[in-house]
């Protein structure tokens, strides 16, 4: 009797499973990077391509990067969000401008306003890929002693910088006299 | 006014298919004939309502009214008709909505042919299709209402994938949903059986062919997108255990498995159990197939809707149709199967050993697609399980499957002699061992020992299909009928996917190579020359084409032009792979990147017997038609004709 109830045991079992699968984001992964030291970088400055920026000339102090291009729709979606979490934080917010036309970008600047402390171009991808960046937009927030925070996929909104990356920030510093 | 004519024609085919669904099953229950006699009338009307839905929404694709936000997505006025239409079921909503119309046809299609069956086991079936088209329509009209008008209108769409611009995806999304849904059918007999309690040997009978027909569909369906992903998708590979991908094989395996399993209930009377969990199986993995595709549950290329309400509504219609088959079953399956039985060697052992085989190879794969998506719900992180894992739980089954495959063939009902079977098979595996390990080592030399194997096996199914065709060729053997030739057939074509396959993955030369204009690479036999690059214009893109002339001992073989796309409406980069297809190799060229100083990146792919894949497939639909043509399934059973189905006897042939 008890053979013949088996299937509808299993099937109840999978969709528990299920209806759990539901309620997770199948797009969350999450950064490897986390908690470890911030890939390092060098790399020409958009405003001026002769002189370059890198980790070690940003570090000692909390800062965001934001990985952006003009060939990226969602960058255009959150680049009104960048704008007002500029305005409002003391957190300076770096631009990685990823396999980009720099005239573009740098016409994608004037015309929709910079959020950015300063922009870097990253040509060929490459510190893309040490960053693990598998799309733009992502934002990283990285520490005092150059630790990785945290790392947000997907267009930002105030909103979210609210709540993952303000307490993410207030700790850092209360962490650090 | 079009696409509200089509939304009312959907709300009305709802209302009939509830008709459908409730009445016929409620008046069996209870003895009303009036009720019992709504089901075929109701059917058809469902039919024409969904038919008059789909072509509503056809039509605004031709006519490009984007003020329907789903055509605006899934369209544009630069493309061509035959994609316009295709792109009806391009998208989600439209898909679904091509998931309903097949459904209603396939119900339509029982109410027309199946006059010998009677007429309370008719109005059962019709009435359990019903049921499962009315879910699905309310689904499609609360969640994924494609008749959505859009305001402001826009001056052009937003076009059609152009992964999806491609002769194979027009018609492999039709083809594949035929199949799924043609599951509901055997799913529907099952239910009504176990509504009435009563499942004989003629059940079985009526059942088959409906089977077989939506197991031929299903199969080319597949094989259509296996062969769309080999030359489209431009990585040269052919089978990826994709979730999506899994999702039509598994009900593919538990399909095949039910073909086996009905033949033993319409020969022999037994199996009823398992024949039924078998066809609540097979339809379920179909929905479940949908719901893993459609929820957005597991991500994977295919997966292009991810939206919480959609796959809680699924998840809700599959507790109903599947919870709700598995009850009735462990309600009424105690009391079917009878004791009697068979000897240890008989044909029912092959067949039964067969279908615990096929089960355990769709179970492996179930557990493998569904991992990741246990271990995330309990917290342990997020995993992905890859073609390494898939590969061997498929093939640890299946390979004594196809060694059990050429015996079982051979071996009679009840009881048979092992030496009989032997003494016919000598003969048979002399053959089958020479030519599977000479011939390939011959030709392509000593790679390893389950190269060998697999040759082994291909060459064995073979084999032993051929025997019986050819003992009646020199006049010695019974007569065959259309159902032994369509197994013979369709095993004969497994072989042949076999041996495809074990060439392929056994001798296939895959290399990735930097060419500068007018210099050449070898690659196995064949020494290709890049030629040079030329811009070419498309209807709706614009590509950098390459010619690349390939030559063998110094003759030339062909000249092939592998592209780089670039639609203009979404701005995507596609890769249009070129192939030299002969029944022994494919060559295979894929453009990669320009690397500057004149040289392009190549993916130069040499895949021996590839071609037995998709010819070995062919064979094995071919064979489902052939079996399904039988004369005994057109056969009316006039003792039954008028019969409810308790007093349904059973006279077999």
């Amino acid at each position: 009797m008890l053979r013949f109830s088996f299937p509808i045991l299993a099937f109840v079992a999978l969709l528990g499973v299920f209806l759990i699968g539901l309620q997770r984001d199948p797009t969350y992964v999450p950064s490897p990077l986390i908690g470890k030291p911030a890939p390092v970088f060098n790399l020409p400055l958009l405003s001026d391509e002769t002189r370059s920026l890198g980790t070690a000339d940003i570090q000692g102090k909390i800062y965001a990067l934001n990985v952006w291009a003009t060939w990226c729709p969602g960058c255009r979606q959150e680049h009104q969000a960048l704008m007002d979490i500029a305005a409002r934080t003391d957190i300076p917010i770096y631009g990685l401008n990823w396999k980009d036309d720099p005239d573009a970008a740098r016409r994608w600047l004037v015309q929709l306003g910079d959020p950015y402390a300063a922009t870097v171009m990253d040509l060929d991808g490459r510190v893309a890929i040490d960053w693990g960046v598998y799309g733009a937009p992502e934002t990283f927030l990285i520490d005092a002693e150059g630790i990785v925070l945290h790392k947000h996929i997907a267009p930002i909104t105030m909103e979210i910088w609210t709540t993952d990356f303000v307490p993410k920030i207030i700790a850092a510093r209360a962490s650090r006299p | 006014m079009i696409p509200e004519i089509g939304l009312l024609s959907l709300i009305i085919a709802l209302c009939l298919a509830f008709a459908q669904g409730i009445l016929p099953l409620v008046g069996a229950q209870t003895g009303k004939p009036a009720w019992v006699a709504v089901a075929i009338p109701a059917a058809a009307g469902h039919a024409v309502f969904v038919a008059i839905s789909f072509i509503s929404l056809t039509w605004s694709f031709i006519a490009s009214d984007f003020s329907v936000w789903y055509v605006a997505m899934n369209s544009n006025t630069e493309l061509p008709l035959m994609y316009r239409i295709a792109a009806v079921w391009g998208g989600h909503e439209g898909s679904l909505l091509l998931w309903v119309l097949l459904l209603a046809f396939w119900a339509l299609a029982v109410a027309a042919f199946s006059r010998g069956i009677p007429t309370l086991l008719r109005a059962r079936i019709l009435g359990v299709m019903g049921l499962i088209s009315a879910g699905f329509m309310m689904f499609v009209l609360f969640t994924s209402n494609p008749f959505l008008r859009l305001f402001p209108v826009p001056l052009n769409g937003n076009d059609l994938n152009p992964l999806l611009q491609d002769p194979a995806m027009a018609f492999h999304p039709p083809l594949l949903y035929t199949g799924y849904v043609g599951f509901s059918v055997a799913f529907a007999f099952a239910v009504a059986a176990m509504l009435s309690g009563t499942i004989d040997r003629q059940w079985a009978r009526w059942a088959r062919p409906w089977t077989t027909m939506a197991w031929m569909f299903l199969t080319a369906g597949i094989v259509l997108g296996s062969w769309w992903a080999y030359y489209e998708l431009g990585w040269g590979g052919w089978w990826f255990w994709d979730p999506v991908e899994n999702a039509s094989f598994m009900p593919w395996l538990l399909g095949t498995a039910l073909i086996h399993s009905l033949a033993v209930t319409e020969k022999r009377g037994l199996f009823k159990s398992v024949t039924l969990l078998l066809a609540i199986g097979a339809f379920s993995l179909s929905l479940l197939g949908t719901f893993l595709v459609r929820s957005g549950v597991l991500v994977s290329v295919h997966a292009f809707a991810s939206d919480p309400t959609r796959g809680l509504f699924i998840l809700i219609y599959l507790a109903v149709v599947v919870g709700g088959a598995l009850s009735l079953y462990a309600w009424r399956a105690p009391n079917l199967d009878k004791e009697v039985g068979f000897k240890p060697f008989s044909r029912e052992t092959f067949l039964l050993l067969n279908n615990i085989l096929l089960t355990a190879a769709a179970g492996l794969i179930l557990l493998g697609t569904l991992y990741p998506l246990v271990l995330d719900a309990m917290n342990l992180g997020k995993i992905s399980v890859g073609p390494p894992y898939f590969e061997t739980v498929f093939i640890i089954p299946m390979l004594p499957m196809v060694v059990l495959m050429g015996v079982g063939m051979h071996t009679v009902w009840r009881s048979a002699s092992a030496t009989d079977v032997m003494r016919r098979l000598r003969m048979a595996v002399i053959i089958t061992v020479l030519s599977g390990i000479v011939i390939p080592v011959l030709v392509w030399g000593w790679n390893s020992l389950l190269t060998v194997v697999g040759f082994v096996a291909g060459a064995w199914l073979i084999v032993s299909s051929l025997i019986d065709p050819v003992r009646r060729m020199m006049g010695k053997g019974p007569r065959i009928t259309r159902g032994m030739a369509g197994m013979q057939i369709a095993h004969l074509g497994l072989g042949l996917c076999v041996l495809g396959i074990t060439a392929t993955t056994s001798f296939n030369i895959e290399t990735d190579q930097r060419i500068v204009r007018g210099e050449s690479v070898v690659v196995g036999d064949y020494t290709i020359t890049f030629d040079g690059v030329q811009m070419v214009n498309g209807p709706n893109y614009q590509a950098i084409r390459a010619d690349m002339s390939v030559t063998r001992a110094g003759q030339p073989v062909t000249v092939l032009h592998p592209e780089k796309r670039v639609y203009a409406v979404q701005d995507s980069p596609m890769t249009e792979a070129a192939i030299d297809s002969k029944l022994n190799r494919d060559l295979f060229i894929a453009m990669g990147d320009d690397l500057g100083d004149g040289s392009w990146s190549f993916r130069i792919q040499y895949k021996p017997l590839i071609s037995f894949l998709w010819l070995g497939s062919i064979v094995m639909v071919l064979g489902g038609i052939v079996s399904v043509t039988d004369r005994r399934y057109r056969l009316a059973a006039p003792a039954t004709r008028q019969a409810p189905v308790q007093a349904a006897t059973v006279k077999s042939t």
